[in-house]
């Protein structure tokens, strides 16, 4: 029988390098062909870099063979966002404004993770310039949840986390601007973490909105999304706004205890459009937390009902000034049919985005049009700071704060598309930690029966996410409240 | 209605969107309901509140700067290698004067 290295960690790998169980290069192939049988399913690769990803691998088995001591992610197979750029792969942030785009340079933390011996297998689809809850505006077709083909796998960073979920990959990177890690990560039931702003570079990060991008790991478990993370994290002079904070070891501490952690539970996210199904799955969540020991406080983030309203003022503002770039001279697609600069440019932008693309620079460009700045976006800055405050003062009285992902688990193809503001409101529990800059992680907490909305895919089960926040830089214990989380809960 | 088709059609132009008709329509509707959404946010006395431009964090002030060293750039051939349209070592778009 041959290898399957579908439901691998790191740990895996590594110890299969070493024991010479198996090779770097047999454990790529066995991902590929992997990829062969699952990825037409649900769509979560635009870009496969095999022969590459072969080549580094056989580099991986040279080390191992010359007995040279092995890297973290030696030989590890990762899929890349297509919104982080890859030297010399196609990057297409899933747009057709960018559909012929080969990177010319690497993010930093693409190249931190090769440099720690990781196999880039290809880049992964996800939401039109990471702009969405669904992966459902992606130029290249949905990705399809592993768990129900009917279903959305989240956004955007979709694909990321169905190539985890479907054994693809054995970790991911994504990008978090509004959720985009947690969010998919809870739909397909794996772990994803949104680190603090300023924890990972985001050099090469192909810009939303940069006060609130941040990049981070997708997992199969804690300790894999912690070892990704201690790779890619750290100061980087290319991004001036990535922090000189040192990064702690994040695996040493995993087990050390939690017992007396005080875990705020903020009563305006167990409010109004909670589904049920997904509140007694967290509920169970925060008694696993008691029973190791946490105590489990009441609390209140009284700004939280105006959070989506900032978010979609401050993040469409910047994405209108960072998508005006995009015009067809020096990249990407270029109008066949023009007669004049002017024209190429708004023929090109008008071919090259999609919808959401356009109603949110319309959006972003209307609310920074003169007359408007002040109404919105210097209103949606000020209402930033009571948001931001709110986790502030929680952190004067709790180490962590434990909340759900999502209202719902993955919903249905076609389900939210027709109404935007609806979909926007279903990032409720996630936009508020990018607007505080605080990290986040969504670990699994156990799955619901599909909602019975329809279709074949009834009677079957979802996953749901438990989401943890914590303050910034706080990572180190995040993690570990994860970790300790995820082994006390087991498989239920 | 707040938002109308002149105002869409403004916008547009501001962000060098060429938009058919029935997108028109459907971003008067969109835009219209997003922007009614958000009013919510004149609830708040938000007087006495400073903007948050940047993600804030103890620090001391100067933690991100860096020291000015030159460092090299793209070469002229990798610049140009996605261009659409390139010609003697530049890039090349449609004509610039209108009239």
């Amino acid at each position: 029988m041959s290898l399957d290295v579908s439901r691998w960690t790191i740990d895996d790998v590594q110890e299969a390098l070493r024991s010479r169980r198996a090779s770097a290069q047999e454990i790529c192939a066995a991902t590929f062909a992997r990829i062969a049988t699952e990825n037409p399913k649900n769509n979560s690769f635009l870009t496969l870099t095999e022969e590459r990803a072969m080549a580094r691998a056989a580099e991986i088995d040279r080390k191992v063979t010359a007995g040279e001591p092995l890297p973290p992610l030696a030989g590890v197979p990762l899929a890349v966002k297509d919104v982080i750029l890859t030297e010399g792969i196609r990057n297409t942030c899933a747009s057709r404004i960018l559909g012929n785009f080969i990177a010319p340079y690497s993010a930093t933390a693409v190249e931190r993770i090769e440099a720690a011996g990781a196999i880039i297998v290809g880049k992964v689809n996800c939401d039109e310039f990471a702009m969405g809850s669904s992966n459902e505006n992606s130029a290249f077709g949905p990705v399809r949840n592993p768990h129900d083909p009917e279903r959305v796998p989240g956004g955007s960073s979709g694909g990321s986390a169905a190539a985890v979920a479907a054994g693809m990959a054995v970790a991911a990177l994504g990008s978090d601007t509004g959720g985009s890690i947690r969010q998919p990560a809870s739909f397909c039931g794996v772990v994803g973490v949104l680190p603090t702003y300023g924890r990972v570079s985001r050099y090469g990060l192909v810009a939303y909105a940069s006060s609130l991008d941040h990049i981070g790991p997708f997992g199969r478990s804690v300790k894999d999304a912690a070892t990704v993370l201690a790779v890619i994290a750290g100061r980087d002079p290319l991004d001036s706004t990535s922090a000189a904070v040192p990064v702690p070891d994040y695996l040493a501490a995993l087990d050390d205890p939690v017992r007396g952690f005080k875990i705020g539970v903020p009563r305006e996210y167990f409010a109004e459009g909670l589904g049920s199904d997904v509140r007694a799955r967290v509920e169970s969540g925060l008694a696993v937390l008691r029973e190791l020991g946490c105590e489990i406080v009441d609390i209140s983030l009284p700004h939280t009902e105006y959070a989506i309203a900032c978010y979609y003022i401050i993040a469409t503002a910047e994405a209108s000034s960072n998508l005006a770039r995009y015009d067809g001279v020096r990249y990407g697609y270029r109008t066949p049919e023009s007669a004049s600069l002017s024209e190429m440019y708004r023929k090109t932008r008008d071919q090259g985005f999609g919808t959401e693309v356009k109603r949110r620079i319309m959006l972003g460009t209307y609310v920074l049009s003169a007359g408007y700045y002040e109404a919105y976006y210097l209103k949606a800055q000020k209402v930033r700071t009571l948001v931001a405050r709110d986790f502030s003062r929680a952190f004067e009285r709790v180490d962590a704060i434990a909340t759900p992902v999502a209202p719902s688990p993955a919903f249905r193809i076609g389900e939210k598309t027709a109404d935007p503001l609806e979909m926007y409101l279903s990032d409720i529990y996630t936009i508020t930690g990018n607007l505080a800059g605080i990290p986040g992680i969504s670990v699994p907490c156990g799955s619901v029966p599909a909602p019975a909305d329809g279709g074949s895919s009834d009677g079957r089960k979802l996953p749901v996410g438990l989401q943890l926040l914590a303050r910034h830089f706080d990572e180190a214990r995040l993690l570990r409240l994860a970790h300790q989380f995820e082994k006390a809960r087991g498989e239920v | 209605m707040r938002i109308t088709e002149k105002d869409v059609l403004y916008v547009a132009a501001l962000g060098n969107l060429e938009l058919d008709a029935a997108e028109t329509a459907r971003f008067v509707a969109d835009l219209d309901s997003i922007l009614s959404y958000v009013e919510k946010l004149n609830e708040l006395d938000t007087s006495a509140v400073e903007p948050m431009a940047q993600v804030l964090y103890d620090a001391p002030e100067t933690l991100t700067w860096r020291d000015d060293h030159e460092r090299p750039g793209f070469p002229q051939e990798k610049s140009l290698a996605n261009a659409p349209e390139r010609g003697a070592g530049q890039f090349k778009v449609a004509k610039v004067i209108e009239r």
